[in-house]
């Protein structure tokens, strides 16, 4: 079974970020892996491990990504393809899914996962829209997922606590949900290994993608409080002291 | 401006933010001199139509086959394509579901249009539509335009408008009209099977007035026990935010967020919680939000009552021994 994963790589957690016009200043903070396309990537591991097949990370975006297919290779995918584009921050979900498409239109595969949306624009849509763009059945926000005779059992989250168990057949593009798996760390044994393997690096331009933008982030900000908040300060204990007077008797909640 | 707004329900119930979304629509109606068609999908919704009808909406569009009867999104966007080919609206609107994120942006796309999805907001700057989303987990909004022609589509969180300000029909009732759809079973690839849900949980959040939720902050699993003592001395329950349950630190039924239980207690006390949007709309409803986090520009402050920027590890205990105290 041949997967493709697509991974993206997002400003770290904790990166104090400061905002350029409608993206932020990428000098001096940190990048990690998109952490849901973590638990794809990790799915699709387990999925070859009893399957066999290939494990292909995929990740778009300028220089600095190659770092987060490293490191999908280093938990134990076979190869990656990085499609360099230094502007991809401004690609539009519809548009950064066609160039994905085309990169994976190049590969035989029987599966393509994403993450079920990124941690920095947060769209959630490029699964959906590969699936669109590549003619394949889909399904999202995927919490369990069997592969038997050609076909899959799906475990679909829905709101509220509610599932459900869907039929899908192959080949096809997931959305996995964060959570469905407990994601690996890399083995050293691993990050060696992963010096050997190919990274295939190819551009948007020779991908001929042309995308007219049908959205456009005009600009990014700080969002405006709704509610004055009142901040407590002192030590800790004059701080724990202070709150338990408001709660009691100004909100009186407890 | 023509609006379409595409509601959502299943199993005989609505999802409650299709009301949400009329309110926006109605609002974007207001302010570009608009038309909205409400549109209800499935089979024999006639009861679901009938409701529609009752609010201020120009006509109520019901979209009925046997193929309908369970969501998938290959018969939804075969159907609704259809609708939006046959209606020609500027504008269509849905409630940002998880059964919207599963096909609407194709659904889009294969008009070859994009979406904005999961917005919180709108504007009308001179003849344009400003959407407002958030990025970057809520740390940033972010002002959206559409580019090109009509349709144009979008999505608005849960939340983002208030149900009840939605308003009634003025003139008793809004015509319903049955729109004619052509699908074959053979359109549809997936098969939907049977909706469940997990074994049933010990506890109900949504019932507990005093909640102490814990998120990335609390860092090992080990330390939870300290989150436990401040609950046991409030005399509250013990909830935490996704990644929590995600690492199987608490069971998922502990879950506040979209994903988990939407809960509205008297106090929220949040602690090393950054505030991601998908843990904030399952629980801004809460009477009194006081937020504990280190970070200062962590977004739970915009939410929040009363904040203390500081090390949870710090104020956790400090705060055990005065709620012991003042309930003495």
């Amino acid at each position: 079974m041949n997967i493709i994963v697509c991974v993206k790589q997002v400003p770290a957690k904790d990166a104090p970020l400061s905002i350029a016009g409608n993206w932020i200043k990428e000098s001096d903070i940190g990048f990690e892996m998109n952490e849901p396309d973590s638990y794809a990537l990790e799915e699709a591991l387990r999925l070859k491990e009893k399957h066999g097949g290939e494990v292909i990370a995929l990740s778009l975006g300028p220089e600095r990504v190659k770092q987060t297919i490293k490191e999908a290779l280093a938990k134990g995918a076979d190869r990656g393809i990085h499609v360099v584009d230094d502007n991809f921050a401004q690609l539009d979900p519809l548009g950064a899914a066609k160039v994905l498409a085309a990169a994976i239109g190049k590969e035989k595969c029987d599966l393509v996962l994403t993450g079920l949306q990124s941690d920095d624009h947060g769209f959630g849509q490029t699964g959906v829209l590969l699936a669109g763009l590549l003619n394949l059945p889909h399904a999202t926000i995927i919490m369990q997922l069997d592969v038997h005779e050609g076909k899959m059992r799906l475990k679909r989250e829905l709101e509220a606590g509610w599932f459900q168990w869907i039929e899908c057949p192959l080949p096809a593009v997931l959305s996995i949900q964060s959570g469905i798996n407990k994601v690996r760390y890399a083995t050293l044994k691993g990050i060696m290994a992963a010096k050997k393997k190919e990274i295939a690096t190819i551009t948007r331009e020779s991908l001929g993608v042309t995308s007219e933008p049908t959205q456009k982030i005009e600009k990014i900000y700080v969002p405006t409080k709704t509610k004055k908040t009142e901040f407590l300060t002192g030590t800790p204990k004059e701080m724990a002291g202070k709150l338990v007077e408001k709660l009691k008797f100004e909100a009186r909640v407890i | 401006m023509k609006i379409l707004v595409i509601t959502e329900q299943r199993q005989g119930k609505w999802n409650k933010t299709s009301f949400e979304t009329l309110v926006a629509a109605q609002q974007i109606a207001e302010a570009t001199s608009g038309t909205i068609s409400a549109v209800v999908v499935g089979k024999g919704v006639s009861a679901f139509a009938d409701e529609l009808a009752t609010k201020n909406v120009s006509e109520v569009l019901m979209v009925e086959h046997d193929l309908l009867e369970n969501y998938t999104p290959d018969g939804y966007c075969t159907a609704l394509k259809q609708i939006f080919e046959s209606t020609k609206p500027d504008l269509v609107l849905f409630p940002h579901t998880y059964q919207v994120r599963d096909f609407a942006p194709k659904l889009a796309a294969t008009l070859g249009k994009g979406m904005v999805g999961d917005c919180i907001g709108f504007r009308k700057e001179g003849d344009k539509l400003v959407f407002v989303r958030q990025m970057f987990q809520g740390k940033t909004a972010a002002d959206v335009t559409f580019i090109g022609a009509a349709p144009w589509f979008a999505s608005f969180q849960s939340g983002a408008f208030r149900a009840d300000s939605l308003a009634a029909h003025l003139g008793g009732k809004a015509p319903v009209n049955t729109a004619r759809v052509e699908l074959k079973p053979e359109d549809i690839r997936t098969k939907p099977l049977e909706l469940f849900k997990e074994a049933k949980s010990a506890v109900d959040l949504t019932q507990a007035p005093l909640i102490v939720a814990i998120g990335r902050g609390i860092k090992a699993p080990e330390n939870i026990a300290q989150a436990e003592a401040v609950a046991k001395a409030l005399g509250g329950e013990i909830a935490a935010s996704r990644p929590i349950c995600d690492e199987g630190w608490l069971p998922m039924e502990r879950q506040i967020g979209s994903s988990g239980q939407t809960v509205a207690p008297k106090l929220y006390l949040a602690l090393g919680i950054s505030g991601a949007i998908q843990h904030v709309v399952g629980m801004k409803g809460s009477r009194t939000i006081v937020a504990v986090n280190k970070d200062q520009n962590a977004p739970i402050f915009e939410i929040a009552d009363y904040g203390i920027v500081a090390d949870i590890f710090e104020i956790m205990p400090a705060l055990t021994d005065e709620l012991q105290k003042a309930k003495g």
